[in-house]
């Protein structure tokens, strides 16, 4: 059981990099969530300003006393044409009693403006609203999703907060070279694969929108059984992932997106426990294909602490045959505990993003290449691998590290 | 230009193009075609052009084309949907065998130079190993074996026959998303029209994208007017979920098991009380919303220099303006002033959307 070969690298380079991205996963992802917690009306990017405005006129409002009108008080605050009228129709509201209507009214004026928000609501009163508004955008399907089905609303207001839970508290996950990651333009994550349940996936979206200045939304590739499983597969679009193919790839990287990869497919997240942290063949390279024809730097992120979540101590093929999944698991709860295996274990999780690799040097037919190709997967998978055994050394301990 | 045929004249879509290119300066004559009668409205739209009875699965159109000597042919009918879902089979008989019968009949015409095609996004398929936006070039994974999506491809194999045997004849093919509208009837209209719930197939909900009819009938007539030659996708500005869909027309989203849905879309055919009718959905229809599909619409943007004037949005929202009303819209607002009056944050009612 070779999984950690500590004579590959001196312990004191594991150190080196350890200062500034210690866990500040509280801190940031606090920003994070609320950077992004009105911003599911439009695109990511305009809605993103737009509730940075929104936090911003919030923190100036002075304080007021309760029995204050709503108009006078919009009016007073010296705020915009259009806040006013959203506040004046408001106000309106409450008098005339006619609620829908004039609240339709208001909206059709507010464009995408948050309207006066009392200062004395305390915290859980705010909460409680914004989720009010939630449920009623989804009740009345107004979101927007792109091309692909992902749908910012739902992946930031519902699925995110969920998940943060799981990154924060349970897997106290500690991201390393957050800066590497561009703020604009299309860039490829290579990421490994591993963990029975690809959590790490979920774990890494999480990643680049709370520990990135600019938030990055992250677009997942996946493989098509997810798309073929029924809430999963609805779920995954919303998510904002979509199906791992050239096309697809090519088309979200000319989009200027974040794209994350899994080349290792379900030969890393189904491997054997005691394989844990050895990477799996990278696929054809179609990855590098698609970064070089775009032109977009590779990100190489290892991902370290997935494979203990769920444990693979066996499998079961027959199981697997008849439900048609590619492997079915046995893992020191499951089946044994039923549902209760579910559960992933609480392992430390590192995740690091390393140097990017510069793909806009190659010729334009370099993507035809199979050579160029054929190198440069491999220089990735040397460089996650490298990286994987530095962060298990850093890590220590797998659950108390 | 002199002569134009459109098939499919009893329809919006034929009959609202006859109409306009009947009053093109360019254009002679325009004959429609169609197996049935106008009703008044349909005449109305109809304008100048004439009406000629004549059905495209019987070889009696030949005589049509080569009597009139028409040089441009728009099967305008080709890959309709079922005009009621009873229908189907007749659909079915209508668009692939009078499509062959048709071509048959241009082939043979020596007249004919143009021809001009109707067809729909169904032939992608929409299979989950498919990437998740579609261009023209884009092969699909896989297609049922039946349905409007096998008539569909069918259709278009036809076509690439004919090229191969007429190759002095322009061939332009509109692959179209679904064509929505407050004139057209579809069964994805009636679909949407069910209230005040809508059954879809649980654990599923696809990616839709409509075209509003007025912008069908604008992308029809500038390839037919037009010497472009090839396939090119027809697809609103952005893609909807079905869920959303229904959401938007003030309805509620029911999932359902796909067996019991076929059922409960039987019974709703079946339940008609004299002329009011529950309305109803094939099974089919429903299995073609369990997987969706965008398309890439930048040939129509970039080669073709056509801009839609309805979003998916638009175009839905145009067609839901139609609908019997549900005031779902508005109890769910009421709903939410109500609670946040009830937790103490009445004031801030706001405005979430755009």
């Amino acid at each position: 059981m070779n999984s950690r070969p500590s004579t590959t690298r001196p312990g004191g380079s594991s150190g080196a990099g350890s200062s500034g991205a210690g866990s500040s996963g509280v801190g940031s992802s606090g920003a994070g969530s609320s950077g992004a917690g009105s911003s599911g009306v439009g695109g990511s990017k305009a809605g993103n300003s737009g509730a940075e405005a929104k936090r911003r006129r919030a923190t100036k409002r002075p304080a007021r006393s309760p029995d204050l009108p709503e108009a006078s008080d919009a009016a007073a605050d010296g705020a915009t044409q259009r806040v006013d009228d959203t506040g004046a129709a408001d106000g309106a509201t409450q008098g005339a009693g006619n609620v829908s209507a004039a609240a339709v009214a208001a909206d059709g004026t507010a464009g995408g403006m948050e309207g006066a928000a009392p200062a004395e609501l305390t915290g859980w009163q705010r909460n409680a609203a914004k989720a009010l508004e939630f449920l009623r955008r989804r009740l009345t399907g107004d979101y927007q999703i792109d091309e692909f089905g992902y749908d910012p609303d739902f992946t930031d207001q519902l699925l995110m907060p969920a998940l943060r839970v799981l990154y924060e508290r349970w897997f106290r996950v500690e991201v390393l070279g957050g800066s590497r990651l561009p703020s604009t333009g299309g860039a490829l994550l290579v990421a490994n694969h591993s963990g029975t349940i690809p959590l790490d996936a979920a774990m890494l979206m999480v990643a680049t929108r709370d520990h990135h200045p600019a938030h990055r939304p992250l677009r997942v590739l996946a493989a098509n059984l997810m798309f073929d499983t029924p809430v999963l597969g609805p779920l995954g679009r919303r998510a904002g992932a979509t199906l791992a193919s050239n096309p697809d790839a090519e088309r979200l990287l000319e989009s200027s997106e974040l794209v994350a990869v899994f080349p290792e497919g379900f030969k890393g997240i189904g491997k054997p426990f005691r394989q844990r942290y050895r990477l799996q063949r990278f696929g054809r390279g179609g990855f590098v294909s698609a970064a070089l024809r775009i032109g977009v730097p590779i990100i190489p992120c290892s991902i370290v602490g997935a494979e203990e979540t769920y444990p693979k101590i066996a499998e079961i093929p027959q199981l697997a045959r008849i439900l048609g999944l590619p492997y079915f698991p046995v893992t020191p709860t499951f089946p044994l505990l039923g549902p209760l295996g579910a559960i992933p274990l609480p392992a430390k999780w590192i995740i690091e993003f390393g140097e990017p690799i510069d793909t806009s040097g190659y010729p334009p037919d370099a993507a035809d290449d199979p050579m160029v190709v054929f190198n440069l997967t491999d220089r990735v998978r040397e460089t996650i691998q490298q990286s994987l055994y530095d962060l298990l050394l850093r890590r220590g301990h797998p659950f108390f590290g | 230009m002199s002569v134009v045929l459109v098939t499919g004249a009893t329809r919006f879509l034929g009959s609202e193009l006859a109409g306009r290119l009947a009053g093109e300066p360019g254009v002679d004559q325009v004959i429609a075609v169609d197996a049935a009668n106008p009703d008044p409205a349909t005449v109305s739209r109809l304008g100048d052009a004439r009406f000629v009875r004549a059905d495209i699965r019987n070889p009696l159109i030949a005589k049509v084309i080569e009597t009139s000597g028409a040089d441009t042919v728009v099967h305008a009918s080709a890959s309709a949907p079922a005009g009621s879902a009873s229908a189907r089979v007749l659909a079915k008989e209508m668009n692939v065998l009078g499509t062959m019968q048709l071509l048959a009949a241009c082939q043979v015409a020596p007249t004919v130079k143009n021809l001009v095609v109707r067809s729909t996004a169904a032939v992608y398929g929409g299979s989950p190993r498919d990437p998740a936006v579609f261009t023209e070039e884009t092969e699909p994974h896989a297609l049922p074996s039946s349905g409007p999506a096998r008539d569909a491809a069918d259709i278009e194999g036809y076509l690439r026959g004919f090229s191969r045997r007429r190759p002095d004849v322009r061939v332009a093919v509109a692959r179209f998303a679904e064509i929505i509208g407050p004139s057209v009837r579809t069964p994805l209209t009636r679909y949407f029209s069910l209230t005040p719930t809508v059954p879809m197939l649980f654990g599923r909900d696809a990616r839709v994208q409509f075209v509003h009819e007025q912008d069908a009938v604008e992308v029809m007539y500038r390839l037919t007017v037009g010497d472009w030659a090839g396939v090119v996708n027809v697809a609103g500005a952005g893609t909807m979920t079905v869920a959303q869909a229904i959401r938007r027309a003030g309805r509620v989203p029911v999932p359902l098991p796909g067996p019991v849905i076929g059922t409960v879309g039987r019974a709703l055919r079946a339940v008609s009380i004299g002329e009011l009718r529950l309305g109803g959905f094939s099974p089919e229809q429903v299995q073609l919303l369990a997987n969706g599909r965008s398309l890439d619409t930048s040939r129509l943007r970039d080669e073709l220099g056509i801009q839609l004037r309805y979003s998916t949005e638009e175009a839905f929202a145009d067609f839901a303006a139609t609908l019997p009303p549900v005031p779902g819209t508005d109890r769910v607002r009421a709903a939410e002033h109500w609670l946040l009056n009830a937790v103490g944050a009445g004031g801030t009612e706001r405005s979430g959307q755009q």
